[in-house]
């Protein structure tokens, strides 16, 4: 019988498993950040139960730390009692924590891939949506809450419902692949199949144009399978992903042996049946920006804000949904996208903080300056990903260019710290979400690509970044 | 912890109204309320920006506001509700502000799995039954055993899979069941070949 690649991952990890009922699955990598897990210790404790096993679990803290210097106090007690309860859990239940001061912080699934944690066939969970991102190396790795944070911690499995799959299947090649990016891929992906278009079901992302991506770009794509409704999606691994995982901190002592056999067994098989299947032509796909307040209301950059009737057809919801947005985002419909103003630029987040987006970004920036009237910041994925930056010397570009550097964490792509939108600002970020006050109450979210954020950031409003390269 | 898991199998409701599709988890528990490190207390903050305006007072349009639901137990909503963030913390908002049962079109996963955990019940109905329900002003009666919501003359039937329905019913904790598999758990990790990280 065929399988696809998450058939055989999951396959694989069967624990139990009984007719009509779900299956307990085991847990490769279990990493933990301090906003979802205070509870599930909490409940460790109060059962007297210990973690199964610490030597496959990892802690950082990165939703909640200011991206300002840390080695002032805290202005925050809040946050600084959230980050102090995980400092103190780690210690007390032997989990190995990449604290506030450690060179390797950063958030938490920019450095699973960085320290070769994150390992392909493995099944991954955090109580984060967007752990999705790790599927970029062909693990099964999904987003859960904090009962099932708790859960495991104690047993190292999960009960599971098998999801169903759903292939991706990205052709052709892009038209100017510095200006078209991965994150313009997955957005034109998320605008077509909605953003419950994957729910229930495991994406497996295929074709030549994925197989092009480096595996940064991967990550990209698979972090915002989650906006599209699924809890993970995933790329089978090839040569990039066993480069990329190599000589890292953690890559296990016998990795040869462990990539003989994932090269023999880690993809879907030829005539594999998928669920459901989705293709899309890449050179047609433009620079893409969100214009509403959900990952699906995008449009191209060339293009203007659709009527709500435009948008959404003849479904009263969609069409309701995009009137709602439209007066949240203060937009008329049929403004050309490149007329549309900025206050805020954020590059940063899971999505679009690794080493290639920053360099790509600051071969926009160089030798120009930000516009007078936006404030734009760089947040770092990780600190590791900061030193790197600083060594290639993107941070002196950034400066020069009136760009704030900050230090690594999720930042304002979801405002858990200082850094958030005031209301009615409008910001042009390379996050995730544009969730109606997800940056900040009354903020105003622009989703687009790294490139698209700088050269934003320079000309005051959005402009077609294949112009400027 | 402070929300142990309760058993139900009836509840008698009045409806809340909420026709909205994609009402993500920012918005059900803006991020500002995630800090606290505890499961109890998060009703207050529930919907918060579409509940008060900026200076904190309640807006006297928002259905939630309305003293008319002020007991409900049962919310009813459209299409792809919870979807984004993993955040349990929206669940626990929901199940202390007094609502035990969410009825959709449609859940996003992860929500839909939280639920569970927590003694909420999800069900999922049709767009047709989902508008009976909206314009349906008086109690109705929900009872999981029989998988029926009686509305007056009227009833509907709903599926939830059996093994789900009766951790409900039950109040079981999941890891206690778990753990009675822990033979299973020690065989697989004594066959497998699973990679320390250290």
């Amino acid at each position: 019988m065929t399988e696809t690649l998450f058939e055989k991952i999951w396959n694989s990890h069967i624990v139990v498993e009984r007719e009509n009922e779900p299956s307990l699955i085991y847990i490769d990598r279990h990493l933990v950040h301090e906003v979802t897990s205070p509870q599930a210790f909490e409940g460790l404790r109060l059962n007297n139960r210990q973690v199964r096993r610490p030597d496959l679990t990892i802690a950082t803290i990165d939703h909640n730390v200011p991206t300002t210097d840390r080695s002032l106090p805290m202005v925050d007690e809040t946050s600084s009692t959230q980050i102090k309860t995980l400092e103190k859990n780690c210690k007390d239940f032997g989990v190995k924590l990449f604290g506030i001061n450690d060179p390797n912080q950063g958030i938490v699934h920019v450095i699973g891939p960085q320290l070769g944690i994150t390992l392909p066939g493995s099944t991954i969970v955090c109580g984060d949506s967007h752990t999705s991102t790790q599927g970029a190396f062909g693990a099964f790795a999904f987003g859960i809450g904090t009962s099932e944070v708790e859960h495991t911690l104690a047993t190292q499995t999960l009960w599971l419902e098998k999801p169903k799959t759903f292939e991706i299947l990205a052709t052709g090649k892009r038209r100017n692949s510095f200006a078209v990016t991965a994150k313009d891929i997955i957005l034109s992906i998320i605008k077509k199949i909605g953003i419950g278009g994957g729910t229930g079901h495991v994406l497996e992302y295929r074709g030549d144009a994925i197989s092009d991506l480096s595996m940064e770009q991967r990550m990209t794509i698979c972090n915002m399978s989650v906006e599209a409704g699924s809890r993970a999606g995933l790329i089978a691994p090839d040569e990039k992903t066993f480069d990329y995982i190599n000589n890292r901190e953690y890559t296990p002592k016998n990795y040869g042996e462990l990539v003989d056999t994932w090269k023999d067994n880690l993809m879907s098989d030829t005539n594999a049946k998928f669920d459901k299947s989705f293709t899309i032509d890449v050179e047609k796909i433009e620079p893409q920006v969100s214009w509403g307040t959900n990952p699906a209301m995008v449009s191209d950059v060339t293009g203007t804000i659709p009527t709500p009737e435009e948008f959404g057809q003849s479904n009263e919801v969609q069409i309701e949904s995009a009137k709602r947005a439209l007066a949240y985002m203060n937009l008329e419909p049929e403004t050309p996208i490149v007329e549309i103003p900025i206050d805020r630029v954020f590059i940063g987040s899971c999505t679009n903080a690794r080493l290639e987006d920053l360099k790509d970004a600051a071969e926009i920036v160089r030798g120009k300056t930000v516009n007078p009237d936006v404030n734009a910041m760089i947040v770092p994925g990780s600190q590791m990903v900061k030193h790197e930056a600083e060594k290639l010397g993107l941070d002196k570009i950034f400066k020069d260019a009136n760009f704030e550097w900050r230090e690594s964490g999720c930042s304002m792509c979801l405002g858990m710290n200082p850094d958030i939108l005031k209301p009615g600002e409008r910001c042009a970020s390379t996050s995730n979400r544009n969730f109606e006050g997800r940056q900040g109450s009354g903020g105003r979210t622009h989703l687009v690509s790294p490139v698209m954020a700088a050269a934003s950031a320079i000309a005051g409003h959005f402009v077609d970044v294949r112009e400027w390269s | 912890m402070e929300l142990k898991l309760e058993s139900f199998s009836k509840v008698t409701s009045i409806i809340t109204p909420f026709d909205k599709a994609n009402v993500d988890t920012d918005q059900i528990i803006p991020k500002q309320f995630l800090k606290l490190i505890t499961k109890s207390g998060f009703g207050k903050f529930l919907f918060y920006d579409w509940r008060f305006d900026h200076d904190g007072k309640p807006k006297n349009d928002f259905v939630l506001n309305n003293p008319l639901y002020e007991n409900s137990q049962i919310l009813v909503t459209n299409e792809n509700f919870g979807c984004g963030s993993s955040r349990e913390h929206a669940v626990w908002a929901l199940k202390d502000f007094g609502f035990n049962v969410i009825i959709s079109p449609s859940f996003a996963d992860i929500f839909y799995s939280n639920c569970f955990k927590n003694g909420v019940l999800p069900i999922i109905l049709d767009i047709e039954k989902i508008h009976k329900l909206l314009q349906f002003e008086d109690e109705v009666e929900l009872d999981l055993n029989s998988q029926k919501i009686t509305l007056g003359d009227e009833s509907i039937d709903f599926e939830i899979d059996s093994y789900r329905k009766i951790r409900l019913l039950e109040g079981l904790d999941d890891i206690d069941l778990t753990l009675k598999e822990v033979e299973k758990i020690e065989e697989f990790e004594n066959d497998s070949s699973i990679v320390s990280i250290f």
